[in-house]
């Protein structure tokens, strides 16, 4: 084949910049909005997926769209396009004008007060241009090598899934009638490997890892990647059912942050206001044991949650969400804090179609002293979790129920591996049992969380 | 060309070819830019989808969308490799680009595509005119308001309301390099309903919703406001008295309709063709095989009128059918796309989807049920010592791998010596595919498909299905709750 000769080209236009955008505010003003605010984000991506050592799929593209919030008053409506036409901005704008007019006047509704925008100043270290650098073949060459690590690391993995190899870059451009206009860029690349182990009685189990990073030096080299998916894959052959009990459940920082998320659920604003959430009305409080502190931050240089703008135009902040099992903040958008008295975390999130909704930043749980090895050591009997399936946890109630695979915990040290189980318990009440936390707090995505251990969650089994 | 189209065709073809600027020529082009450096297959796929999102919260209209997205996916298949590149510009320099950059997967001499297409005639199985796209939109906001007003007389204890419309057209034209030629105008409406109960401090939430490739007389007159509103409000309240579900093996009843999201997770990913080709399904090299207790029958059908999960043409253009993946309990079939296919050796199901011109088709299912049985659904229950009867489920996952899946019960009651007795909270339920249906012991001659909301996700591509099933027995699942 030949992908040596792809020459890494960007897709997207260079022509649209904050002016372009800011014009499309002023064309809505025209129009008849009291209030503005535009969006353009566009983006080239690069995938490719190899299979046993063979090229399966070659990826690559871009595209870009336009998105248009406006107010006529307190009434709000949104529009998108991927028509970046005169035409289709034409309509983009006489659209959102016309739907303004059919919606409900909100006393809550519009744009933040011109003296809260702002940008983080600094580099966020977001953008790399490195991610696009090297020539297709090469990048096949990760996903090839990530692969055939898996393969040769264990006799045992005797299939693949297929090993991918990915970059992407983005740029997102905003500005609203009040003065606002700021953008910024993302760079992204990534490895992942999925091999297949099968056990002398001829069962299967598979398992993945990855590596993904805003630059192609800090992704960790593709053999490592493919080593470690290996090692988490032949450690779930011969997984057994076990019976129906209540023990400590252990979670790492690779599972731990599916727990985290349920507190960052839980936490939103839009829940909170709407009585939603079982930390709905519980500011000041303690709603965790006092070993306990979460903080949300945008502003962590090259994590995967830093911006330096929300999706409003605020800057980004730190904000302490938990201190010492204490609630002291909920994560807010303008909408939302309006709604609650109170003011924005600057966590609006925007898409390009709709009204803002709220996201994280880098949400994480402080780490603490302890090794894994030392918090499993403490355990006779328990279960160190490897891997979920499911949705897990209802956000208003608080419950939570998981199907989970994982390793038994027998005196102290790792055994066998365990599957078809479930674990639950309640979110209110895992929060205050949390009686061991790791310091191995390590940022693999925006929600990061050390290891954790749960006692008193009940494990559905035999 | 030459072509047998429905009106409907003619009007899909027109929109690309008139407004769109799409010609023959150009398609053909194309075509033969993806094919220059060789390859078995290429195809177009040219998408204009125009969305609307309508929704009433806390009693006011407080937002109201619009967007418009269209492009073209440029695929280029040479053995088991596949190019993939689009465009959401489609003028024909940046058309002729994505193709050549599609082409770079194949290596050797350039091919023809074949001359001239050939449309085949498609079934018309939903309504283009009369479709909520075309509603005003006071019709629409008239529906929300109805939803609202509804989910608040039900209980005082209803204390939030959010009802949203939400409806799209999707335009497909998809042209081959072997002359096929097919043009689909693809509606899709749905209403959703979600509430908050409360009682002193105790909340719980209710939700619901439906539609599927429907006019929007289907709201009007078939699934109301009010059906929605009333659902999701029951399923909240009765949700405050719920007691902590069971933990641990046991007998569960499912009801009937949407719980048939047993059988997409349990059988029908494992059942995709891709996986077994790969050989990494849990169901690979099971075919003819036991699977299932003999009471039980699934197909896969997407050529049911009016379905969510329903297609006149699949997203590679090929025709939609019905497939028996189990019968009696013997699994007889694989869904497959056209690569698939071709690999294999086995028929293509019209199985080929993609969640839009960005993807890459693969196989997905369509609307998976079971057929109906022979027993009452009170018989069923009545046999019954202790055990869970679930009736509603928020989602499912599946590890098509080790085969082990879970399904998450949003409504689900104990049964105590045949009776329905207590409601439970919400508990997530888990079983192994190639074992789970052999536990079938009981189905009930009430076969329902559900109200049109599941939306599938893989590989990171959601597209819309549907599910069904009778009410039945399994003497045997894992049941994920925290009580005795």
């Amino acid at each position: 084949m030949s992908t040596a000769d792809i020459q890494t080209v960007s897709h997207t236009a260079s022509n649209i910049d904050q002016q372009f955008v800011t014009e499309i505010v002023t064309k809505a003003l025209q129009a008849g909005a009291s209030d503005a605010e535009a969006v353009y984000a566009d983006g080239d991506e690069f995938e490719t997926q190899v299979r046993l050592g063979q090229v399966e799929t070659l990826k690559e593209s871009g595209s870009r769209a336009l998105g248009l919030r406006v107010l006529i008053g307190q009434r709000t409506a949104s529009t998108s396009t991927s028509d970046l036409s005169a035409e289709g901005i034409e309509r983009l704008v006489s659209g959102a004008i016309a739907l303004a007019r059919i919606t409900s006047e909100d006393p809550f509704a519009g744009l933040p007060e011109k003296e809260a925008f702002g940008k983080i100043s600094g580099d966020l270290e977001l953008y790399y241009d490195d991610v696009y650098s090297l020539p297709a073949q090469e990048r096949i060459e990760y996903a090839r090598r990530a692969e055939a690590a898996s393969m040769a690391a264990d006799t045992r993995i005797t299939n693949s899934s297929g090993s991918g190899f990915q970059a992407a870059t983005g740029r997102k451009i905003m500005a609203n009638s009040r003065g606002f206009a700021g953008e910024y860029q993302t760079s992204y690349c990534s490895i992942v490997v999925q091999p297949i182990a099968q056990a002398p009685d001829g069962s299967m189990q598979r398992d993945y890892w990855y590596s993904h990073a805003r630059s192609l030096r800090l992704l960790d080299t593709p053999e490592s990647v493919g080593q470690e998916a290996a090692r988490r894959t032949v450690r779930r052959l011969g997984a057994r059912k076990i019976k129906t009990q209540r023990v400590p459940i252990v979670f790492g920082p690779e599972i731990a942050p599916s727990i985290l998320s349920e507190v960052l659920h839980a936490v939103n604003g839009d829940a909170i206001y709407r009585n939603a959430s079982y930390l709905a009305e519980k500011l000041g409080e303690t709603v965790a044991g006092d070993n306990i502190t979460i903080v949300n931050d945008g502003t962590m240089p090259g994590r995967f949650g830093s911006k330096p703008f929300d999706g409003e135009g605020l800057p980004t902040r730190r904000t302490v969400v938990l201190n010492k099992g204490v609630l002291e903040s909920y994560l807010l958008n303008t909408y939302t804090a309006r709604k609650l008295g109170l003011q924005s975390t600057g966590s609006a999130a925007r898409g390009l179609a709709g009204t803002p909704g709220i996201g994280a930043g880098n949400f994480y749980l402080e780490p603490g002293t302890a090794g894994q090895q030392e918090i499993l050591a403490a355990i006779p009997a328990g279960l160190f979790v490897t891997g979920l399936i499911g949705h897990g946890g209802n956000s208003v109630t608080g419950d939570y129920s998981c199907g989970a695979s994982g390793l038994w915990i027998e005196n102290g040290e790792l055994s066998y591996p365990v599957e078809e189980i479930t674990i639950a318990g309640n979110m209110k009440d895992m929060l205050r049992n949390i009686t061991a936390i790791g310091n191995d707090l390590i940022f693999y995505g925006s929600v990061a969380c050390p290891t954790l251990r749960i006692d008193g969650m009940t494990i559905a089994g035999e | 060309m030459s072509h047998a189209p429905t009106q409907s065709s003619n009007e899909t073809r027109q929109f690309f070819f008139e407004r769109m600027g799409l010609s023959e020529r150009l398609l053909e082009r194309c075509l033969g830019e993806a094919l220059s450096a060789g390859g078995d297959y290429a195809d177009l796929y040219f998408e204009y989808v125009a969305s609307s999102a309508l929704g009433i919260d806390e009693s006011l209209v407080k937002s109201a969308s619009q967007g418009i997205s269209a492009g073209c996916g440029i695929r280029v298949v040479s053995g088991e490799r596949t190019g993939y590149a689009y465009t959401d510009d489609l003028s024909a320099d940046r058309l002729l680009r994505a193709a050549r950059t599609a082409a770079y997967i194949a290596s050797g001499p350039a091919k023809q595509p074949v001359a001239g297409f050939r449309e085949a005639t498609s079934p018309a199985l939903y309504p283009i005119a009369g479709s909520s796209v075309d509603a005003e939109v006071s019709a629409k906001l008239d529906l929300v308001m109805r939803a609202d007003r509804a989910a608040r007389a039900y209980d005082a204890r209803i204390v939030q309301v959010r009802a949203s419309f939400v409806d799209e057209l999707r335009r497909v034209l998809v042209a081959g390099s072997d002359g096929s030629f097919a043009t689909d105008t693809q509606p899709m409406a749905r209403f959703n309903v979600h509430v908050i109960a409360r009682d002193g401090s105790n909340s719980t939430r209710g939700a619901s919703g439906g539609g599927g490739r429907v006019m929007m007389d289907f709201f009007l007159t078939e699934k109301t406001p009010e059906h929605f509103a009333v659902e999701a409000s029951r399923q909240a309240v009765l949700q405050l008295n719920a007691v902590p579900a069971p933990a641990g093996e046991m007998e569960v009843v499912l009801g009937p309709g949407w719980p048939g999201i047993l059988l997409h997770e349990a059988v029908g990913h494992g059942l995709e063709a891709d996986f077994n080709r790969k050989k990494t399904s849990a169901f690979a090299g099971l075919i003819g095989q036991q699977v299932a207790s003999p009471k039980v029958t699934v197909v896969d059908n997407g050529i049911i009128p009016n379905r969510r999960g329903s297609l006149n043409v699949d997203d590679e253009g090929s025709p939609t059918q019905e497939t028996v993946l189990i019968e009696n309990g013997i699994l007889k079939g694989y869904l497959s796309d056209k690569l698939s296919s071709r690999l294999m050796g086995i028929a293509d199901t019209g199985n080929g989807r993609r969640e839009s011109y960005q993807h890459i088709p693969m196989p997905r299912m369509t609307n998976t049920y079971m057929l109906a049985g022979d027993d009452a659904p009170e018989d069923i229950l009545r046999s019954v010592k202790r055990g869970l009867y679930a009736v509603n489920f928020s989602g499912g996952q599946v590890d098509i791998t080790n085969g082990k899946f879970v399904f998450d019960a949003s409504e689900a009651y104990l049964i105590e010596d045949g009776k329905i007795t207590a409601p439970v909270k919400n508990a997530t339920l888990i079983g192994n595919g190639p074992e789970a249906l052999k536990y079938v012991s009981m189905v009930g001659n009430n076969l329902e498909l559900d109200e049109g909301i599941g939306t599938c996700g893989k590989a990171g591509q959601s597209v819309p299905v549907g599910v069904g099933m009778p009410t039945i027995k399994l003497d045997k699942m894992t049941v994920g709750g925290t009580g005795n």
